[in-house]
């Protein structure tokens, strides 16, 4: 256990000083999330009724482009799997003691600090472009617990999927897939209220919903807490499903080799 | 103790069955060698033996311990360098081996003066602090060495290890295995599909066709075993009649193997001097002009060829495709 836990650590820093010294890597973690955020507030900023209660719709919309970048960039994560896979590097760790489960959640763990790290971007710009994080120091843990946990439920599907598929190809045709419908299906865009009633129904088993209604109570509402912990205590039991999903993959690879 | 004992061992994938029943032996601190063409089970053997994958039946004991009971004590045991290299491209030589090392629950001042002294000992100190990218196929391969042997292993596994080498690399790479054999009393299996390299280096060779070792044994006794000697004739006029020179070739007594490659007709004898006369005069007679002979003392490509009735480098395209 303790080894599993030092060993999650050491990869998480393999992964941080890897990318690190990708400087277009970086640059792309920065601006994509703020292309969202400008451009989406900007196409629906005229649209009064969207914004569901928010004093701007921008300010409606930064909680959902937290989530929805915490989703995207999780569900790609297990890009870095392929590549690990391809330079054999998995190969090395799995002949060596090297703990699965701790080579799945140093992935999460990655996955979830940078979608940390871009919701903090995102408030800085949105605190420009007026947004104000109502709920005051719950607010923000309930929208930093909401990016970390998104990034890190989608995390987990996708190095299981990675293990399983393992071609490039493939993976990016999945993530497609997964993406835009969850995206749709949630009230990352438009409020809950404004939804036609069956994508209502289909929101509330929607994971990227959980996140977006946590991080939506904490940035504009203001609460309430009870239901917001609810949504974050899903977020963590999908994350542990996926995550356990991911480790049991690496059976099915190794049947495979 | 063995370092290494392989009873039995049956994989198979989708159609292949890639392991038809493996069983060899590895005497502590020996230089092991299976050597088989492309697609003969070598890399599935050691993929077996190093916990990477588990085999459909059979047991398999590495370091006295169980590859499918207790892979972790099997792992803590081995270093294996896989016949691609498992180098972080991305993070610095030195990178990659303290990652390895704690990965083996290596920690502090000792893992740093390991990693410094392997980082020597295999002559990549100067290029240490630079990303594996930019090294070359051999550094690399160096590199792959090193973190095989960061935690001391007692049994070493090098799966095809100088493959995609140029030959300056691949001879720096023999004096390497022949070094760590000598100084650190490894116990190490290598797999190679060149003849010459266990030939070179093991102690003893198991030779590997089709998911089984047909033969296992010193270089030199298997060769010794053979009895005679290799006469290769070549044929002055390339007019595609090396089949019927071959069989002039058959009809004398004591010949045996004969075998046609282009223009070159080989064959099998108990002695090459007194074999020699009686086989030109037989070909001058049917009229096949000799352009030469040549004889040799049977090497591993002849011992291969001896047990499986194919020849090797027929065996290895076809492993290929």
């Amino acid at each position: 256990m303790i080894q599993t836990v030092r060993q999650t650590g050491w990869m998480v820093v393999r992964q941080a000083r890897n990318l690190a010294r990708e400087p277009i890597w970086i640059a792309m973690m920065v601006i994509q999330p703020m292309l969202w955020l400008l451009l989406y507030g900007q196409l629906f900023s005229k649209v009064t009724p969207l914004r569901a209660g928010a004093s701007s719709y921008v300010e409606f919309l930064a909680p959902g482009i937290i989530c929805m970048n915490a989703f995207f960039s999780g569900s790609w994560s297990g890009m870095a799997m392929i590549s690990d896979l391809d330079r054999h590097v998995i190969d090395r760790f799995l002949a060596a003691p090297a703990s699965r489960l701790a080579i799945i959640l140093s992935q999460i763990v990655r996955a979830g600090v940078t979608a940390v790290l871009q919701a903090i971007i995102l408030l800085a710009i949105g605190y420009i472009l007026g947004v104000r994080v109502h709920g005051g120091v719950p607010g923000f843990l309930a929208v930093f617990a909401a990016a970390f946990l998104l990034a890190a439920v989608f995390a987990g599907f996708s190095h299981g999927i990675a293990l399983l598929l393992r071609r490039e190809a493939s993976m990016i045709a999945s993530a497609t897939f997964v993406q835009l419908p969850l995206m749709f299906l949630s009230s990352i865009l438009i409020g809950v209220a404004l939804m036609p009633g069956w994508i209502r129904e289909v929101s509330r088993f929607n994971p990227v919903n959980w996140g977006v209604q946590a991080a939506r109570n904490g940035v504009v509402f203001d609460g309430p807490w009870g239901a917001t912990a609810i949504y974050l205590l899903l977020l963590v039991a999908a994350t542990a499903a996926t995550c356990a999903f991911a480790t049991w993959s690496f059976r099915a690879y190794q049947r495979s080799i | 103790m063995d370092a290494i004992v392989a009873e039995d061992l049956r994989k198979r994938y989708k159609t292949v069955q890639a392991l038809d029943g493996v069983s060899f032996s590895v005497r502590e601190g020996e230089v092991f060698g299976l050597l088989g063409p492309n697609g003969a089970g070598k890399s599935t053997t050691v993929r077996v033996l190093t916990t990477l994958t588990r085999p459909d039946s059979g047991r398999a004991l590495v370091a006295g311990e169980d590859v499918v009971r207790h892979p972790n004590r099997v792992r803590r045991a081995i270093g294996y360098v896989a016949q691609d290299s498992g180098v972080d491209w991305e993070a610095t030589g030195r990178e990659n081996l303290l990652l390895q090392g704690r990965i083996h629950g290596m920690a502090g001042p000792s893992l740093h003066a390991r990693v410094a002294e392997l980082l020597e000992m295999l002559g990549i100190a100067d290029a240490a602090d630079r990303v594996a990218r930019g090294y070359s196929g051999g550094m690399k391969r160096r590199l792959d060495i090193a973190l095989g042997l960061v935690h001391r292993p007692r049994v070493l596994f090098l799966d095809e290890p100088t493959t995609g080498l140029d030959p300056e690399a691949r001879a720096a790479m023999w004096v390497e295995v022949e070094r760590l054999s000598a100084e650190e009393g490894l116990s190490i299996l290598l797999t190679t599909h060149y003849l010459e390299e266990a030939d070179r280096l093991a102690e003893r060779v198991a030779i590997v066709s089709r998911g089984r070792i047909v033969v296992e044994g010193a270089p030199e006794a298997l060769k010794a075993g053979l009895h005679g000697e290799s006469v290769t004739l070549e044929l002055a006029e390339a007019d595609h009649r090396g089949e019927e020179a071959a069989a002039v070739v058959r009809s004398i007594d004591g010949t045996s193997e004969v075998k046609v490659e282009g223009r070159h007709v080989r064959s099998r004898v108990p002695n090459g001097a007194q074999a020699i006369p009686a086989i030109l005069s037989a070909l001058d007679g049917r009229g096949f002009p000799v352009a030469s002979v040549t004889t040799a003392r049977p090497s591993l490509d002849d011992v291969y060829l001896h047990y499986t009735g194919r020849e090797f480098a027929a065996e290895d395209e076809e492993g290929k495709q």
